[in-house]
């Protein structure tokens, strides 16, 4: 299979979509003329033209409440926000509004928006351009959550989404968007909605990777399977819905959990998930459930200090090591 | 080409340089000196690896930054942007912990947490830079607020760009300052860009003063480029707030010579425009009328400007030789109170 980069198809698919449907449309800072601050919609001003690729002025509240209400008259808007840490310049729209319009009003509100968002520290960014919003809105009943963590994924998932009927949240990690890997030619190639992907089968212990996090996941396994431990590596791939099952049935083979996120371990994603699994599978368990993220501190811009904050290949090590009768880290 | 468009709004225009004390003068051209040898000294230093993050020099907008503040006194405040370091110079920055802060050492600004995004001092006024565009408006017009409820002759002035006229909280902001008649000066230094996306392409009018008069108060246009301009327009807009009268909204017309960030590529925009611009550099133009006004001779004027660069020298070294922040400093600060340091 031919290999492009993440931020290749995630165009690819916006492309196919506005293709194949005249109601979708994209708004958002810069992403007409140039192409997007991470050059993900590059080209697609000049191959649909202003009136499809909209740049907007800076104001996230009117582009998500925009994006809304077009969606609410039948359009499918993909509106853009260049960093996860600015969706809370859209709270209301995003929280009060997208997600419940359509329950409040009985069903009669339809609301297939995708809000495409970057997320996670791409280095020395400082702590208002490189957090991981994910589990903020993970509280919010009638939102999805996806969090692509290959090409492939990034490109059948937001196809999924745009042709959805539901709003989502479409969390793009800054730092995948040159990653390369294969990525089928299909237009009509998606992945559905709660959908773990079991990216690397093991029998010693399941690593739960989430985003970013799935890359150094295998590379851990990698390193665990020279120590002869193999680990199981799952990417739930969206957090609403998220695939229990799957992540319960990794759990009973392995019986040693590690959940691996960049969001901060506060209450972050795999705060939800080791509940779940606490109320659920906790009967496989061999030991307790490790949550591997970052740490509860505002991320710090010098360099040293972020990486402190930041999860990496070594604290899944250490996680796992742990498990398998290793001494706490 | 983008250029700014004649405008009908009320414009303020300064007085002949004889009737400034020369000293201000002087000092105005070295700050303006320093903001723009600081800025180029950054970049290179962000080349050489010194730097590690992004930075939003301020290239061509000196005036407004400098003016703004020389008219403030010494107690009033602003909050800044993203755009952030001639801001701080202005209000009276020291280059070494400013350069430490953008090395992301232990003796910077913010101990190396925050950057250039987040730099400030708060013992100068200067509340911080910000990574949210207009998120430091509704800030300017708390700190108005608490000077107010105090019965301090206080000013609080926002510096904000082009861009953050368009955001929520600048609007939910000027109303609140306009209803509260609060000392509280919104500093707009429109420089005909937000990133990639000219001005006329994020608002409907060109001149963003006029966005004032819907929450009551007044908007004026200076050419912000010319630092005696600005400086006039905030010293009558500071007398007028610490006189009880309420906010008002300045224009200053300007241009960021170079790209959004260091290292844009600026594929929107021409040579032709930026060579105009280039030729309406406000440190250029201010140095020329001083020699033309026989205020100060080209020596006492090239000293200066030795001088800054010789400040600057001392910073870089500072930087280089300040502390690199342990991985154990990381926990410390998020709280204020005995929970210091326990952040799981
Ligand atoms: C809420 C928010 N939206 C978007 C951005 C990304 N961004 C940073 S600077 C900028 C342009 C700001 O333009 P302007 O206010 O004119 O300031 P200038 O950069 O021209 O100084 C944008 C869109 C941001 N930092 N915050
Ligand atoms: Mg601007």
């Amino acid at each position: 299979m031919r290999e492009i980069t993440f931020a290749e198809a995630i165009r690819e698919a916006l492309r196919e979509e506005m293709h194949r449907d005249a109601s979708v449309f994209i708004m958002g800072e810069d992403v007409g003329v140039f192409g997007g601050v991470f050059g993900v919609t590059a080209g697609l001003y000049e191959e649909f033209g202003p009136d499809r690729v909209r740049d907007t002025p800076i104001s996230e509240s009117a582009i998500v409440g925009g994006g809304l209400g077009a969606a609410m008259m039948g359009m499918r808007p993909v509106v853009e926000i260049m960093f996860g840490d600015f969706l809370m310049c859209a709270g209301d729209q995003i929280v009060n509004q997208a997600a419940k319009a359509r329950y409040m009003s009985g069903g009669k509100a339809k609301v297939p928006l995708t809000i495409r968002v970057t997320t996670g520290a791409p280095g020395s960014a400082a702590a208002q351009h490189s957090q991981s919003p994910e589990s903020w809105f993970m509280n919010v009943p009638g939102l999805k959550i996806a969090v692509p963590a290959t090409p492939a994924d990034a490109k059948g998932l937001l196809k999924t989404a745009i042709r959805g009927e539901d709003p989502v949240l479409f969390f793009e990690h800054k730092m995948l968007y040159a990653v390369r890997g294969p990525v089928p030619e299909d237009p009509d190639f998606t992945i559905p909605f709660g959908a773990a992907n079991l990216a690397r089968a093991g029998r010693d212990l399941t690593i739960i990777a989430i985003g970013g996090m799935l890359a150094k996941a295998l590379e851990a396994a990698d390193a665990l399977s020279q120590e002869g431990i193999e680990a199981e590596v799952i990417d739930p791939r969206t957090l609403v819905p998220l695939d229990k099952d799957a992540l319960i049935r990794s759990a009973a083979k392995t019986g040693r959990v590690v959940i691996a996120h960049e969001a901060h371990k506060r209450a972050g994603p795999g705060a939800e998930i080791a509940a779940l699994l606490a109320e659920e599978a906790v009967e496989y368990l061999d030991g307790p459930i490790m949550r591997v993220a970052a740490k509860n501190v505002p991320i710090p811009y010098s360099p040293v200090l972020e990486e402190e904050v930041l999860p990496g290949v070594d604290d899944i090590l250490a996680a796992a090591r742990f498990l398998m009768g290793g001494a706490k880290a | 080409m983008s250029e700014h468009p004649v405008s009908a709004l009320e414009t303020i225009s300064s007085q002949p340089l004889s009737a400034y004390d020369p000293s201000l003068l002087l000092e105005m051209f070295r700050r303006m000196t320093l903001v723009r040898e600081f800025e180029l000294r950054a970049i290179e230093e962000r080349r050489n690896g010194l730097i590690p993050g992004f930075i939003h020099p301020c290239v061509g907008q000196e005036a407004t930054a400098v003016g703004a503040c020389l008219a403030l006194k010494q107690d009033d405040v602003i909050t800044s942007t993203h755009r952030g370091h001639g801001h701080l110079i202005g209000k009276g920055g020291d280059p070494r912990y400013m350069m430490a802060e953008l090395a992301g050492r232990s003796t910077g600004y913010c101990l190396g947490r925050g950057g250039s995004l987040h730099i400030a001092d708060f013992d100068l006024g200067m509340l911080g830079a910000n990574g949210i565009v207009a998120g430091g408006i509704p800030i300017a017009v708390g700190a108005g607020l608490a000077f107010h409820l105090r019965g301090e002759k206080r000013v609080a002035l926002a510096f904000f760009g082009d861009g953050a006229v368009n955001q929520g909280a600048f609007h939910e902001a000027a109303n609140m300052a306009g209803l509260w008649k609060l000392p509280v000066i919104f500093m707009c230094e429109n420089n005909l860009y937000g990133e990639g996306t000219p001005q006329h392409k994020q608002a409907p009018i060109a001149d963003l003063a006029r966005r004032a008069e819907g929450y009551g108060f007044p908007g004026v246009i200076v050419d912000g480029n010319d630092v005696l301009e600005v400086y006039e327009a905030v010293r009558m807009a500071a007398e007028r707030a610490r006189a009880g009268l309420g906010p008002t909204f300045i224009e200053g017309k300007t241009y960021r010579q170079r790209g959004h960030y260091e290292g844009d590529p600026m594929v929107y925009r021409t040579q032709e425009e930026m060579e105009y611009w280039k030729a309406r550099d406000p440190v250029v133009l201010f140095r020329r009328r001083l020699l033309e006004a026989g205020v100060f001779d080209a020596q006492t004027l090239d000293k200066v400007h030795q001088d800054v660069l010789h400040q600057l020298d001392e910073a870089v070294a500072f930087a280089k030789s300040a502390p690199i922040p342990g991985p154990e400093e990381a926990l410390l600060g998020v709280y204020g109170d005995t929970h210091n340091g326990l952040v799981f």
